[in-house]
Order: C-alpha cells, then sequence, then structure tokens
C-alpha cells in the first residue's frame, strides 16, 4: 500500500499552495480558488486517516469529508456572490484597491 | 554495489502519478498570471484529487468530488471570471506586494510539515472495506440516524447561502 505520509504530504503541498494563493493574489477570485484548494488539502487529509485508520467501517471520515464539500460549495458561491456584487459597485476585484474599512 | 531503493508497486507508482499532475496543476493555479489559465488549473486539481479519493478506496467521495468541485464551483468560478473581466488586464502583476512573505511564509510551512509528517511513526492499520455498494448504502443509512442533525443543518446551510447569494449578486 502507499505509505500514509505520501498522502499528508501532498496534502501539505496543496494548503500551502493555496495559502499563497490567498495570501498574494492581487484578484478576489484568484484568492477564492486558493481557499479551494485548501479544502481540497484537508479532505485528502480526512479521507486518508479514515483509511489507514482503525474504525473503517464507520465512515467518519468520508462522513466528515462530504460535510466539508457542502460547506465549500456554499463558500463559494456566497464569496463569488460578493465579488460580483463588490464589482458592480467599485468596477474593481483587485483585493488591495478595498479599503474602505482602513482607518 | 550499492543496493538500489525498491521498485515502487503499481499503487505507489499510480499514486505517484495522480501526485504529479495534482502538484502541477496546484503550481498552475496559483503561480500562473492568467486567471483562465487558474481556472483551467483547478479543474486539473480537482480530477486529481478525486483520483487520489479513488486509490483510497472512497468512489463515492470520487464522485462526489468531480460532481460537485469540477461540475458546479469551477463553472460559477469561471462565470466570475467573465462577469468580471476587464480588470486584470493592463496592471503590472497579479501578485499583490506581500508576495515575497507570502512565498517565503509559505514555503517554510511546507518544509516544516514535511519534516514533522515524514518523522511521525504512523500506526497504519488499513483494513479491508465492505464492498463498494455496502459502504454507500451504509453512508445513507447514518444521514438518516447518527448524522441526522448535522445532515439537517448543511441541507438548511446550503438553502440560506444560495438565496444569500442570490440575494448579493442580484442586480438591483
Amino acid at each position: 500500500m502507499v505509505p500514509l505520509t505520501w498522502y499528508l504530504i501532498l496534502a501539505a503541498f496543496l494548503f500551502c499552495c493555496g495559502l499563497y494563493g490567498a495570501l498574494a493574489r492581487r484578484n478576489a477570485v484568484a484568492a477564492l480558488m486558493g481557499i479551494e484548494l485548501m479544502l481540497n488539502a484537508v479532505n485528502i487529509n480526512l479521507i486518508a486517516f479514515w483509511r489507514y485508520g482503525d474504525a473503517v467501517e464507520q465512515l467518519q471520515g468520508q462522513m466528515f469529508a462530504i460535510f466539508v464539500i457542502a460547506v465549500a460549495a456554499a463558500e463559494v458561491a456566497v464569496g463569488l456572490a460578493l465579488v460580483i456584487s463588490v464589482y458592480r459597485g467599485r468596477r474593481t476585484v483587485n483585493l488591495d484597491e478595498l479599503d474602505t474599512l482602513k482607518g | 554495489m550499492p543496493e538500489l531503493p525498491p521498485l515502487p508497486t503499481i499503487q505507489q507508482a499510480i499514486f505517484m502519478m495522480l501526485a504529479l499532475v495534482t502538484v502541477v496543476s496546484a503550481l498552475i493555479v496559483v503561480l500562473a498570471p492568467n486567471l483562465y489559465h487558474n481556472a483551467l488549473g483547478l479543474v486539473a486539481a480537482f480530477f486529481g484529487v478525486a483520483g487520489i479519493y479513488v486509490l483510497l478506496e472512497a468512489e463515492f467521495l470520487a464522485v462526489s468530488q468531480i460532481l460537485i468541485y469540477v461540475g458546479a464551483i469551477s463553472t460559477l468560478i469561471t462565470f466570475a471570471i467573465m462577469l468580471t473581466r476587464g480588470m486584470m488586464y493592463g496592471r503590472t502583476s497579479s501578485n499583490n506586494s506581500m508576495v515575497l512573505t507570502a512565498s517565503i511564509m509559505t514555503s517554510l510551512l511546507f518544509l516544516t510539515l514535511w519534516g514533522i509528517l515524514g518523522n511521525v511513526e504512523w500506526t497504519e492499520v488499513g483494513a479491508a472495506l465492505p464492498d463498494g455498494e455496502q459502504m454507500i448504502a451504509t453512508l445513507g443509512q447514518l444521514f438518516v440516524t447518527t448524522y441526522l442533525i448535522p445532515f439537517e443543518l448543511m441541507a438548511l446551510l446550503l438553502l440560506v447561502a444560495l438565496a444569500g447569494a442570490l440575494m448579493l449578486a442580484r442586480d438591483r
């Protein structure tokens, strides 16, 4: 079988990629894509630990991952609606120009 | 003559290919300057992760991943890019001023995680699974027994979030 560590390292790489995207990209949609990558990394971890754990038949890891997917779908719908709404009002989705709340 | 490392098994070879696809497309997602290329890379990364799920014998989750992420979320993202395009051209850079700090921090985080994960001795049970149909039936039963309240809350959350998204994005 594939060692568990390989899955965890792949997930860690995906998470770091997503974190970089969310922190460093200027476009709001690109930052959202980074967040999606991070959520996928979490799901890989959940499934890998489920598969290699000792209560495989209770399917807890799969259950958790399904909930994460559903929440991710809700999050991306609201996030993209916010992006479109901001774009309509400000004609930009560059995150560093959206600084109205900055004192 | 030095001893060669053992050849990877078939599963390990498949894992390596899937991981390569996922890693390369994840890098496209965060590094390519063009937003469309980012979205295409995201689709490829989702397919790679779905392959990883199949390798972990979570077939239902792999199908859900393709349906929800590749089918729905990527489409939504593409629509958002098309509806808000025009602002990402004529710019000097697609990254903000924090790019150097962010890249250093995330590389350090990855190296730290790699160091930690590589040194932990995991107890890998990896028991045999019941067959696929049985597992999906169990999943369905768990949704309406043990996880009934989270399931209903999730349905409510999706309803509220989608109604809220409609409200936000509506043309007033």
